[in-house]
């Protein structure tokens, strides 16, 4: 077990919140656009410079029962003691995850300086304040050392997605889909919430360490409904990571600008479901029938976002299928009861989708679309960029020695390991469809016939931000080589993943560079497949149906009762007042014999009230 | 005489007074109304006076024939700055406080 320095998560999580405040307080700051981008981007290189020294000096804890590595301050005081803490846990998982969050987002941040050139200058003040909150709650998110707290920050990164995702609000699409966005994942936090407040009320805290040591001791394990709690909790990652059936927000997601598709995807909002289970693996493995799910589940969404990324034609939702699919991957391996295996796909996978995805917006800035079909012949023109993004894509195809085998394998071997013998079976045809679909990207964007209509100039930033990521993944897929450790797994598994993988490659080589297979008679072939997968399940047309159907419905229910009961009501009381009014001042003629006729009339009535009263 | 034949006679004039003051259309009449209830509490005053031998009825009799004077010095001019103003001092037409 690694301790790292809880001053330096501070200074970690300080940096961004800074930056945050200072672009979202200073006005002038914000509406220049260009100082704002100058303010984000230093202070997130500063934070990566501290995670990556918190993370070279964080010290392993050798013998003896283990520190607590979190350090916290009361918060909600009650009358037994404060009911939640707030703080940083500076363990291994945390370490390894301020390192991804702050270098992709640093990355992102240079990236999207050219990448939103052409912005206007408050619009690029306000993409790096998003940014900036962005960061510092996916820090806030990994650095929690309690359910509440990482509650709270997992809402503000729901919160950020939904503004990124949204950020060009006039277009109606974009507006669309960061409320699908926010709407689907809000469905599984729903769960996530029932699920703390559950656990809450069965062991009275928040703190991971304290439950821990609750495992530890047994007792957790005696507390009646934890599978109920748990199965809850997870429903959290299932919206937050796109998992079946909440996976449908994910491909929508990219109608925000491509970088931040990059950071959503790679170290910020997806990664936060697979990171919680991650973290609250002894939690869940008290409650085997929900990880067994976790693995089904994974493995399904998995296979299934695969075989959608196969007919999708524009090159960023594959990559976003993609994503699902490899989310599919960890959380299986979670299931499967390794989170090791899912942090570590999860950090290969952030480094190397991030790539794709810049990679794919230096396509889209070159070629001024997003069908694939448009493209062809960049490899010729960009043979830097096609490198890196050729890099990128036999890391996810999972070709050694490149970071995503390594991943995948462990992955595979957990899963394979835990005695989950169909996950298993779904994820190695998941890998060959993985294979596949992305090299059918690459064959049909950077070889093949070139298109006339391609501008090939890309802004250094773009270029160097892809480059140093391709550099970083090779050295990453290195050192896990040298690293690797073949334990628990059969000495076949290596090998016959990569020949999984080798076998997709060849399936688009033949079909999309040879032209030995046309594409139209095998979408024939397996033509349910391709039917279902066109029309992605069906799922969107049944949530779209649903939010039609009952959600529209009950608003209309409750506009129909604030518009005729609650107002009806005050309507009626007003125009009654109103009448009343009315009817009253007739009595107020004006004439004063008028008034002394009331007199006159009341003295007569008191007269005869105090006559028949003293009798 | 009895105290009450007194006390009768008062009533009837304030009685008078008041259906003076409910039916004349005539601000002037309704003035002359306002007088007749006055004297009849004046009458009132007085017989009590005289029958249970006490002079603060008196006394109070001369303030009220004092009040009503002046009353009715102020009361007419009024009625005659109305007319001043408005060319009527018919009741009904005087209707500015209606509501």
């Amino acid at each position: 077990m690694l301790l790292g320095s809880p001053t330096l998560a501070l200074v970690v999580l300080a940096l961004p919140a800074a930056s945050f405040l200072l672009i979202g307080l200073i006005r002038p700051l914000r509406r220049r656009g260009r100082g704002a981008a100058a303010v984000s981007i230093a202070a997130m290189g500063a934070a990566l410079a501290v995670a990556v020294a918190m993370w070279q000096r964080a010290r392993p804890v050798l013998d003896g029962p283990p520190p607590n590595p979190s350090a916290t301050w009361s918060w909600l005081p009650a009358d037994g003691g404060p009911m939640a803490t707030v703080g940083v846990m500076v363990d291994g998982l945390p370490l390894a995850m301020c390192v991804l969050v702050t270098f992709i987002s640093f990355l992102v941040q240079v990236y999207s300086y050219a990448y939103l050139h052409d912005e206007p200058a408050p619009s690029l003040g306000r993409y790096y304040a998003y940014q900036s909150l962005f960061a510092f709650s996916m820090l806030g998110l990994v650095l929690a050392p309690g359910f509440l707290q990482m509650f709270v920050f997992w809402e503000l990164v729901g919160l950020c997605s939904y503004l990124l995702i949204g950020f060009w609000y006039d277009r109606p699409s974009a507006a669309r889909a960061a409320v699908k966005a926010f709407w689907i994942t809000k469905l599984g936090d729903l769960g996530f919430v029932a699920g703390i407040a559950m656990l809450w009320a069965a062991t009275g805290t928040f703190d991971f360490w304290t439950l821990f040591g609750m495992v530890d001791a047994g007792t957790l394990a005696a507390v009646a409904g934890l599978p109920t709690i748990m199965f809850l909790i997870y429903l959290g990652a299932v919206g937050k990571s796109a998992q079946f059936p909440l996976h449908v927000w994910l491909p929508d997601a990219m109608e925000g600008p491509t970088p931040v598709s990059a950071l959503i995807h790679a170290a910020t909002m997806v990664t936060a479901g697979v990171y919680m289970v991650a973290r609250a693996f002894p939690l869940f493995a008290l409650a085997p029938d929900v990880l067994t799910l976790v693995a089904w589940v994974g493995a399904g969404t998995a296979l299934l976002a695969a075989t959608m990324a196969c007919v999708e034609a524009d090159i960023k939702r594959v990559l976003a299928y993609s994503t699902v699919s490899q989310l599919g991957y960890m959380m299986a391996a979670a299931g499967a009861g390794d989170p090791q295996a899912s942090v570590s796909h999860l950090l290969t996978h952030g480094v190397f989708k991030a790539l794709l995805f810049l990679g794919a917006g230096v396509v889209i800035h070159v070629f001024h679309t997003n069908d694939m079909f448009r493209m062809g012949g960049l490899f010729g023109r960009l043979p830097w960029t096609g490198v890196a993004f050729l890099v990128a894509t036999l890391a996810l195809a999972g070709i050694p020695p490149f970071p995503g085998f390594f991943s995948k394998e462990a992955i595979l071997g957990a899963v394979l390991d835990g005695g989950f013998t169909g996950p298993f079976v779904l994820l190695a045809v998941t890998s060959f469809l993985t294979a596949f679909y992305m090299f059918r990207a690459v064959f049909l964007v950077f070889f093949g016939r070139p298109q006339a209509h391609a501008d090939a100039h890309v802004p250094l930033a773009m270029d160097g931000v892809c480059r140093l990521l391709a550099a970083v993944t090779v050295i990453y897929g290195l050192v896990l080589a040298f690293r690797a450790h073949h334990g628990e797994a059969p000495a076949w598994l290596p090998w016959a993943s990569m020949l999984v993988a080798v076998a997709g490659i060849a399936l688009a080589w033949a079909m999309y560079q040879r032209g030995a297979i046309e594409p139209a008679r095998l979408a024939s072939a397996l033509a349910p497949v391709d039917f279902m997968a066109r029309r992605r399940y069906g799922l969107d047309a049944l949530y779209a149906g649903l939010y039609r159907g009952v959600l529209l419905a009950l608003s209309a229910l409750v506009g129909w009762v604030d518009r005729y009961l609650v107002d009806g009501v005050l309507n009626v009381l007003s125009a009654a007042s109103l009448r009343a009014g009315d009817t009253l001042r007739r009595l107020q003629t004006g004439q004063p014999q008028d008034y002394v006729y009331g007199v006159a009339f009341g003295v007569l009535l008191l007269l005869v009230w105090a006559h028949v009263g003293s009798r | 005489m009895p105290l009450q034949a007194y006390l009768v006679l008062a009533a009837l004039v304030f009685a008078i007074g008041l259906f003076g003051v409910l039916t004349r259309r005539n601000a002037v009449g309704i003035l002359l109304g306002i007088e007749l209830m006055l004297n009849a509490v004046n009458i009132n005053l007085v017989s009590f006076a005289r029958f249970r031998a006490d002079v603060g009825g008196l006394v109070f009799t001369m303030f009220t024939i004092a009040i009503t004077v002046a009353e009715v010095a102020v009361g007419l001019a009024i009625i005659i700055a109305i007319f001043r103003a408005r060319r009527t001092i018919e009741a009904d037409h005087l209707d500015l406080l209606r509501g």
